[in-house]
């Protein structure tokens, strides 16, 4: 069996609004080995973005641990979790969060700013290479304002890949696209999978769930199921199937 | 993060920003003008005051009868006679530290040839005083000893009298002019010297043997002053110290009274009005560096404002790996990229207002590297000290928060 790259236990996350107190995780526990591809789902306010946020080291459980890779990120300074940010997470946010005013291909670059091993020009190739991948090659130039909804998360999910992360944690990454995208996306990301990497995905859809090796379902902050997937679909296979459209 | 990427993100906020980063620079920029205007202005009259003085005779130093407490600018002793001959007699012999040194009479009257008619002034001086205040003769000769005792009628003039007197452009030396009726021969021309910093046309003058102003002009028996020069600027003040000692004994002054007489050196004039100007410029210096202040107070609030603005962005840097000390430079090199634009377009600025004082207020003006230096070095400490807190507090952000900030 593969390492563990997530391990959590008991986790709990409370936000405090005056006086109420909202408990958005109610101490959960599971672990995520390396080449895993886990879908989380869950209906609206379950808790899976919090989730998310903690796993990408953007927040910090209120109670419980959290080991990634081995290590107790409540040990970690500001600059240690900045860098696992950096180099090891790719992070897809649900609501996308691209600087405005400002290019694609910029966009994508943006992580790798913050790797000094990174030369301008690899910097400027891996961008190019991440849009391309998410069928962006065209639209390197135009800025998020000047993109569809689907067209700036794909810029989204370029920004993700750009760094070669050890796992991607996507926050409804298919959210706004249609089928056909949506299921070319998931061939990608199923692609990257067999190259090893750890792939995280918050998403509504249990189509998109077939996709994935385990599903973890959420409900009011704890966890209601975790099961695991024996008959993954090949999203190439299903989008093969899709009937040839206007395209 | 590389500076350069920081640079370009820096200079991307403040050209999506154009007008709010120019009117914030605003502050800067009216305080980087106004101090090296200021400083300019303050320079420029120091240096033509210096320069002045120094034209009348660096080691000059004066004896007035009279405590003198009125400033130089007015004319000689007035009535009080206390200053005679024997006086001037007495320090020539005694004094070892004066190398040259003249009585000095004075009055007003009018210069007169022919049908032209000047109202001047006549001194009546012995040959050293051309020495003693660095006049030089444009042509003609100076009046000798021996013309002195015998209270010869020859007068040397100086060109504003020649351009009054004699607007045929004649040549004056060997003419006759009369002054107060009182027949003289012109025997030379002085040298242009100009106004003097205190406005008093210097060519506007008779020179005469003193002998005969003292007795044939002003029919007095005391003088009006004496001039003498230090033998070099160093001595001057020891100078000083001598002449006020022979003059005290001479007057056979007390232990506990005041002199009846007043000595001073160029040296000293120089000293109170470069010490009166220098405060004026700190004055003008100070207000100048209230407005670099308020100027800096600007900066900070406007990156506050930047910082607020831009806290989803600052989340998101974070999120992708942008480190505390990353979002720190870069909320710093915005402040000081401003602040620095804003000194040099404030020493551009502060330039061509020296020009224009200088050109069409014909005030002198002398601009000081240094100004431009402290006031460059000024703006730069400034974006430091005022973008440090604002961008200290970006950096201090949650990213999760920072990300949710709306
Ligand atoms: N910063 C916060 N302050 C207060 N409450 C919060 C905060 N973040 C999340 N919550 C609450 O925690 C609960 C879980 O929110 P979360 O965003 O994780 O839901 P979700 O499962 O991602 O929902 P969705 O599918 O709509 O995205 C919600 O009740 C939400 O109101
Ligand atoms: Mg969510």
């Amino acid at each position: 069996m593969s390492k563990e790259i997530i391990k959590i236990e008991d986790l709990k996350r409370e936000f405090t609004m005056g006086s109420e107190t909202v408990h958005a995780l109610r101490g959960i526990s599971f672990d995520i080995k390396e080449g895993e591809f886990v879908t989380i789902m869950g209906s609206s306010g379950s808790g899976k973005s919090t989730l998310l946020n903690i796993l990408g080291c953007l927040d910090q459980p209120t109670s419980g641990t959290y080991e990634i890779d081995g290590v107790k990120v409540k040990d970690l300074s500001r600059n240690e979790l900045a860098t696992i940010r950096n180099e090891k997470i790719g992070f897809i946010f649900q609501s996308y969060n691209l600087l405005a005013r400002t290019s694609a291909l910029e966009n994508v670059e943006l992580p790798l700013q913050y790797n000094s091993k990174v030369s301008t020009e690899e910097r400027r190739k891996r961008a190019i290479k991440a849009l391309e991948m998410v069928g962006l090659g065209d639209r390197m130039d135009h800025t998020p304002s000047q993109l569809s909804g689907g067209q700036q998360q794909r810029v989204a999910i370029a920004r993700s890949l750009v760094n070669n992360p050890v796992m991607i944690l996507a926050d409804e990454a298919t959210g706004n696209l249609d089928t056909r995208t949506s299921y070319e996306i998931m061939s990608l990301f199923q692609e990257l999978n067999k190259q090893g990497i750890t792939i995280t995905f918050v998403t509504h859809e249990p189509d998109i769930a077939t996709f994935s090796s385990r599903t973890i379902v959420l409900k009011d902050g704890n966890i209601i199921q975790d099961y695991k997937n024996n008959k993954v679909q090949s999203a190439a296979n299903e989008l093969a199937k899709l009937p040839q459209e206007d395209h | 993060m590389r500076l350069l990427n920081l640079l370009k993100i820096a200079y991307k906020a403040i050209v999506l920003n154009k007008t709010r980063t120019l009117l914030t620079m605003l502050g800067i920029i009216i305080g980087v003008a106004s101090v090296i205007a200021m400083l300019a202005i303050g320079e420029g009259s120091k240096e033509s005051i210096r320069a002045t003085i120094s034209s009348m005779g660096s080691n000059m130093i004066t004896i007035r009868p009279g405590t003198d407490d009125r400033g130089p600018a007015r004319g000689s002793g007035g009535d009080v006679q206390t200053l005679i001959l024997e006086d001037y007699q007495l320090i020539k012999e005694k004094a070892t530290l004066l190398s040259n040194i003249t009585p000095v009479v004075n009055g007003g009257g009018q210069v007169i040839n022919g049908s032209n008619n000047w109202p001047s002034s006549i001194y009546g001086v012995n040959p050293e005083y051309l020495d003693i205040k660095a006049v030089g003769l444009q042509s003609g000769s100076m009046f000798t000893d021996a013309e002195v005792k015998s209270a010869s009628k020859v007068a040397l003039i100086g060109q504003t009298v020649v351009e009054n007197v004699f607007p045929d452009g004649q040549d004056p030396v060997g003419q006759m002019i009369r002054f107060n009726n009182i027949p003289f021969k012109v025997i030379g021309v002085l040298e242009e010297k100009g106004e003097n910093t205190f406005g008093q046309d210097q060519d506007d003058v008779v020179i005469a043997p003193f002998t005969t102003v003292q007795k044939r002009i002003l029919a007095i028996d005391y003088l009006n002053q004496i001039m003498a020069s230090a033998i070099s600027e160093d001595d001057a003040p020891e100078a000083v110290e001598q002449v006020t000692e022979i003059l005290r004994s001479q007057h056979k002054i007390m232990e506990t009274e005041d002199d009846d007489f007043t000595v001073r050196s160029m040296e000293e004039l120089i000293s109170t009005f470069s010490s009166t100007s220098e405060m004026l410029t700190v004055l003008l210096v100070a207000v100048a560096g209230i407005s670099l202040l308020i100027g800096g107070i600007g900066i900070m609030n406007i990156m506050y404002v930047s910082v607020k603005e831009r806290t989803k962005e600052i989340g998101l840097r974070m999120a992708v790996g942008g480190k505390g000390s990353d979002i720190l430079m870069q909320f710093l090199i915005e402040a000081i990229l401003i602040s620095i634009t804003g000194g040099l377009l404030g020493v551009i600025l502060g330039l061509g207002a020296t020009v224009f004082i200088e050109n069409f207020l014909n005030w002198p003006t002398s601009v000081a590297l240094y100004s431009i230096v402290i006031s460059f070095a000024v703006c730069a400490v400034t974006g430091i000290f005022f973008g440090w807190y604002p961008a200290r507090k970006a950096s201090a952000l949650d990213p999760i928060t920072a990300l949710r900030y709306e």
